[in-house]
């Protein structure tokens, strides 16, 4: 296999606020290779997004800090990185869209504004090159009537559309890594399958890998090719998506999956996980999934299990995988 | 069938909502909701699906008077609850009870949770003092909560069980029917299930009546008996869950549900990417769908087409059902 675009290694990342420290990224490790889709999938407060953040060193210092861990990405390590050049690589060659179009867009400036802003920044393109290379972009995000569109404010685009105008803002610089923080769960079940399936396609063309944040397994199994599964701050499962939807083999993936109705079946129960998420303040001892889980034993609340290979590259966090599927 | 059978029988429902503009006589309403029918049996769930902006929550507050309804009848248990007086309305309140999406917005912070499931109690004159309290812990019971909760307040909750709160608070006068306007939406996946669980176990301990909002496929699949489909403030489909799903005849519905990402990544969808979405505007006449459908004929652009049932009480407002 060829090398990582990116290899994060032992991420821990904690916010210091007056009522304790938050545990929210604890000794996270992954890899994403060049044009491949990543997805990061989990429920709110499982780190998820601050480890997206992390990333481009967005994490707002204080109360937040990286307390540990390497970013290498592309050959070196972000941590070591100044803010100058840290600056560089945002927007140039990593990306980010967010879930909420509205609030990342300037709603003061057109879109075209903000596409030739990135380009004309980080590309050195003069205005009018600047604008010939938005109206592309906007093209390639298929908007119609791209030249027009391009002066357009966002209060006048539809939701689907201001995010095709935030993705085609985000890979104006050709990224090799766009991070997509919830990109279409804003957004209607009709206009998600077409963003979806813009967003497979455009990361095929330009050859770029994405790591895709998001608390849908539907949206997970549509389009991406790896999957880590976050819970409490840490990787609890990890693998090739066929391998992860072939066998769960962590009961915190396998509740995840059991909660969604399905659709070929006959109404029953559903299965739902008992209890609820803990508090990051104070997460239990030993595995941080022990107190909802149904194949809890003594030892899992002594220590905290490491990730045990289960087949190749897939990896659970249980010490009861074998029994789990 | 005779007609008591049904809980609820709406007619031709609308509301309408007036643009306020200054130095404008612009009086064309936008219409929430555009005349729509239907009825739910006592004892059945009723799944209302539709996108954003198409009227599916506007419909349910009409349906209980929250808002007023421009137009329509309402028949409660036959009689129609729009020719109520203020007095009267309040007496039916206890029997229609709404369930709202926000757990974090829909229960006043400054109030115990006691209190907030008890206000119905002390309102309505069911129960006062140590028999009220009584009465509180046993729903706090039925919806997974301590009695001990009683004395805490909203802000002490998690989202899950805020809304077995805003549950507790819907059941508290044994309502016959309960309008749940996307009671999971804001839970994260989890929690969603546990909740929708306990509203499968509240209707068969306590025999309730659903109309269910929301946007979410799969969860109307899993908790309707009957699902309806509405598109910009009409009704384009109803019909039995199992049956809408196996043979979806509105064009709309079958995109709809071909838009519901699997959860098998052998079977993903094909098929090249679309242009940006349409974006609907009100037409004067015809199909209001004809803009985006895929089947689009002449007729679609000149006439606006019935809801007609095609058999087994599958309805659909199509002129070319295939």
């Amino acid at each position: 296999m060829n090398n990582p675009l990116l290899e994060v290694r032992s991420l821990t990342t904690q916010f210091f606020t007056e009522d304790g420290v938050v545990r929210a990224v604890e000794d996270v490790s992954f890899e994403i290779f060049p044009g491949e889709i990543l997805s990061l999938v989990g429920e709110s407060g499982c780190g998820k997004s601050v480890t997206g953040l992390s990333l481009l060193k967005l994490i707002p210092i204080p109360p937040g800090k990286i307390v540990s861990g390497e970013l290498l990405f592309d050959g070196r390590d972000l941590m070591e990185l100044e803010e100058r050049e840290m600056e560089k690589v945002r927007g140039n060659d990593i990306s980010m869209i967010f879930q909420e179009p509205m609030t990342s867009l300037n709603p003061v400036f057109t879109i075209g504004n903000q596409i030739m802003e990135a380009l004309q920044l980080h590309q050195n393109l003069d205005k009018k090159e600047a604008r010939k290379r938005a109206i592309e972009m906007l093209d390639r995000v298929r908007i119609s009537s791209p030249e027009v569109r391009i002066d357009s404010y966002p209060h006048q685009l539809s939701g689907g559309m201001r995010q095709r105008a935030m993705i085609a803002m985000a890979l104006s610089c050709q990224p090799k890594l766009l991070i997509a923080d919830e990109p279409t769960t804003a957004l209607d079940v009709t206009i998600q399958a077409q963003v979806l399936r813009l967003l497979k396609e455009i990361q095929g063309e330009m050859g770029m890998a994405v790591m895709l944040i998001t608390h849908d397994l539907g949206v997970v199994s549509e389009i991406a090719d790896r999957v880590a599964v976050m819970y409490a701050g840490r990787i609890v499962e990890t693998g090739p998506i066929e391998a992860i939807f072939g066998e769960m083999r962590h009961p915190y993936t396998k509740g995840l999956w059991e909660s969604i109705p399905q659709l070929k079946e006959k109404r029953r129960r559903l299965n739902a996980i008992t209890g609820q998420v803990p508090d990051p303040m104070n997460l239990p001892a030993g595995c941080k999934f022990h107190p909802r889980c149904y194949l809890m034993i003594d030892d899992c609340k002594k220590e905290e299990p490491p990730l045990y290979p289960v087949n190749g590259e897939h990896f659970s966090r249980c010490l009861r995988w074998k029994e789990c599927c | 069938m005779t007609q008591d059978q049904f809980l609820l029988q709406v007619r031709d429902l609308r509301k309408y909502f007036y643009r306020e503009k200054l130095f404008s006589s612009d009086r064309e309403p936008i219409r929430a909701v555009d005349g729509i029918t239907f009825s739910i049996r006592r004892g059945e769930t009723l799944g209302l699906v539709g996108e954003s902006g198409c009227g599916k929550t506007t419909a349910g507050k009409a349906i209980l008077r929250l808002i007023e309804p421009t137009s329509g009848q309402i028949l409660f248990k036959g009689g129609n609850i729009l020719d109520l007086n203020r007095e009267d309305l309040r007496r039916l309140r206890p029997h229609m009870q709404f369930i709202f999406q926000d757990p974090y917005e829909s229960l006043n912070p400054r109030m115990r949770v006691g209190e907030i499931v008890g206000e119905g109690l002390e309102v309505h004159r069911v129960a006062q003092g140590r028999e009220k309290a009584e009465r509180v812990s046993e729903i706090l019971e039925k919806v997974g909560l301590h009695p001990g909760d009683a004395m805490r307040y909203p802000h002490e909750f998690s989202g899950g069980q805020r809304q077995r709160i805003g549950i507790a608070r819907a059941i508290s006068l044994h309502p016959e029917l309960i309008v749940a306007d996307e009671p999971v939406s804001a839970l994260d996946v989890s929690i969603q299930a546990q909740i929708l669980n306990l509203l499968m176990d509240l209707r068969d301990q306590l025999g309730l009546t659903y109309l269910f909002i929301s946007h979410d496929l799969r969860i109307v699949k899993h908790i309707s008996d009957r699902i309806a489909v509405m598109y910009l403030g009409k009704m384009v489909e109803i019909a039995n869950g199992e049956d809408l799903f196996r043979r979806p005849l509105h064009p709309y519905t079958q995109i709809l549900l071909q838009a519901i990402p699997k959860l098998d990544p052998s079977g993903r969808s094909q098929g090249a990417p679309l242009r940006e979405e349409f974006r609907p505007h009100s037409l004067e006449k015809g199909c209001l769908f004809q803009p985006r459908c895929p089947h689009s004929k002449e007729r679609c652009q000149m006439e606006e087409p019935l809801l007609v049932d095609q058999g087994e009480e599958h309805l659909v407002a199509c002129h070319f059902v295939s």
